[in-house]
């Protein structure tokens, strides 16, 4: 085990991948305790739809999917939140709309990125992720975009917490509601663009609730929730990546990929909470009520 | 005397002049005037559709009316306001006292710190309006009552002029509501807030009145609850006959049933 684990400290990929792994874990757990407070995990999984657009289109321009992603996410989360406002109730309208939009012109640039482009992984690379193949030169400015999403989030903590409650509410205490629902909306699109590009825009949607509702079954308050989802993240994509990284051996040379073991370990990882909470008497009272 | 200084009056606590709101083509208010003594309960009367709501919209700033113009307390702190009702996961991370909190401290940018000096005046509002006991629970959790004393904490925390409630009545048993109407009667002798409550009929609200203002059809009758609850004054703002009837020491407004049914 010792000899697994320091060849997988050691390896380059390894390192870049955790250290990605990292921001992303962070960033989407730390948005995911809002999205989900805010019951927006559908908008998310839209976003995160909208953002393979970009990614997939962003290998027949010749750039990198980073700013494919990210790009198609942000224009997205300002539209979606300019024709959601316009009704009150229909948001999830306007999102459905745009979102089954995203994923026909998906599959249309997957097919041109085989055909004219000769990009034959562009598929496995924007719906699942690339954890393990990313361009070690993307590092920095994926930790700059992780940071940029932190920083809305703290900077409008507040707003969104009384937002959430309600709209006039808000106003009335001089939050402009808009404005905190669309910077949300732009810090969830960073998210969720940010974990598209490490497990995949289909899987990116498990990386922002998983940790967020597994850390929601332990606390009621946000701040605690906000950080415990963060350090569950975290350990669950280093377990992810170890697990990966490992199967390698027990494969003989074909190993899981990345994108699965940590999506596994999400997973399990909620699972293994609700066991433990219904165990409870407070869990059970939750699990009731 | 200019229309600024007219304005101006240090007996008010809110005073709005010739409101006019069209809302997709329909005339919702036309020319309403309203004074808020400091102090005094006033209720927005009117059946559903009849503006109430968006009377309160224009009084609490964040509706502009077309015409007409309100001058009101500093929204921030001056003003309390308690929307009809929230609908907020049970799974939300947000407890009572949190709510309570963000009335202090929610306009604020950043993640909250330093809020322990805060703390005694959270708890005092939630043990004035009778929610100390679910002072930890989770919002989500709790009854629409409860979440209701929350939203009240929330809204007098910060010690406002000016309390604007929607429909406080609305969806509480008798008991309750009759329970909500002497807090909010406790509320104004107490620290002497002007309140502005709404609701479709005044029969629990009438004992705590001091000031009614009766919509229907875009027009209101404001006066006393002598000067407007009366069968003339609410026959012609019905464009309808209309009777007042009292028993059992409660007031009820009717459709005069001897004249429509013919």
């Amino acid at each position: 085990m010792s000899a697994v684990l320091s060849a997988f400290f050691a390896s380059p990929t390894v390192q870049t991948a955790l250290a990605v792994g990292t921001v992303v874990a962070v960033v989407s757990s730390v948005v995911g305790v809002f999205t989900i407070t805010r019951g927006q995990s559908f908008a998310g999984h839209a976003l995160a739809d909208l953002g393979a657009v970009g990614g997939s289109g962003a290998f027949l321009l010749g750039v990198s999917q980073l700013w494919g992603f990210v790009l198609a996410g942000v224009i997205s989360a300002v539209a979606m939140e300019a024709i959601g406002t316009r009704r009150l109730e229909g948001r999830d309208v306007a999102t459905g709309i745009v979102f089954g939009a995203g994923m026909g012109l998906t599959a249309l640039f997957l097919t041109l990125d085989t055909l004219i482009g000769g990009s034959s992984n562009a598929a496995i690379s924007v719906l699942f992720g690339s954890l393990f193949s990313l361009d070690s030169a993307l590092v920095p400015v994926i930790v700059a975009l992780g940071v940029v999403t932190l920083a809305i989030m703290t900077a409008i903590w507040r707003w969104v917490a009384l937002e959430t409650l309600d709209r006039d509410l808000a106003a009335a205490r001089g939050v402009p509601p808009r404005t905190a629902s669309t910077l949300f909306l732009v810090a969830l699109a960073l998210a969720v663009q940010l974990s598209s590009l490490s497990i995949g825009a289909i899987l990116s949607t498990a990386l922002l609730i998983g940790p967020a509702a597994t850390a929601l079954l332990f606390t009621r308050r946000l701040s605690t929730a906000a950080a415990l989802a963060a350090v569950i993240a975290v350990v669950e994509v280093w377990l992810g990546c170890l697990v990966a990284f490992a199967s390698f051996d027990w494969f003989g040379g074909s190993s899981w990929p990345v994108s699965f073991t940590i999506v596994a370990a999400v997973f399990l990882g909620y699972v293994g909470a609700r066991t433990v909470t219904a165990l409870r008497p407070f869990g059970h009272r939750m699990a009731v009520g | 005397m200019s229309k600024a200084s007219r304005l101006r009056d240090p007996d008010v606590v809110l005073r709005a002049r010739g409101i006019a709101v069209r809302l997709g083509g329909r005339t919702v208010l036309d020319d309403v005037d309203l004074d808020v003594p400091p102090g005094a309960i006033v209720g927005l009367i009117g059946a559903n559709g009849a503006g109430k709501t968006t009377l309160l919209r224009v009084l609490l700033g964040i509706l502009r009316p077309q015409a007409g113009g309100v001058r009101r307390p500093d929204r921030r702190a001056g003003i309390g306001y308690v929307p009809q009702k929230i609908s907020l996961d049970p799974q939300a991370p947000l407890r009572a006292r949190d709510v309570v909190m963000l009335g202090l401290d929610g306009a604020r940018l950043g993640i909250p710190l330093g809020r322990r000096r805060l703390r005694g005046a959270v708890d005092a509002a939630l043990a004035q309006v009778g929610a100390s006991d679910f002072a930890d629970a989770r919002v989500g959790e709790l009854s629409g009552g409860q979440q209701q004393r929350v939203l009240l904490a929330h809204a007098i925390v910060s010690r406002p002029t000016l309390l604007l409630l929607d429909e406080p009545l609305a969806s509480l048993d008798p008991v309750s509501a009759r329970d909500v109407v002497a807090l909010l009667d406790d509320l104004r002798r107490r620290s002497n807030v002007a309140i502005v409550v709404t609701a479709h009929d005044l029969t629990l609200l009438l004992p705590v009145l001091d000031r009614v203002a009766y919509l229907a059809g875009g027009r209101a009758a404001v006066g006393t609850a002598a000067e407007v609850v009366r069968d003339d004054v609410l026959s012609a703002l019905y464009r309808s006959p209309m009777r007042v009837v009292e028993t059992a020491g409660r007031t009820f407004v009717v459709a005069d049933d001897a004249v429509t049914h013919t």
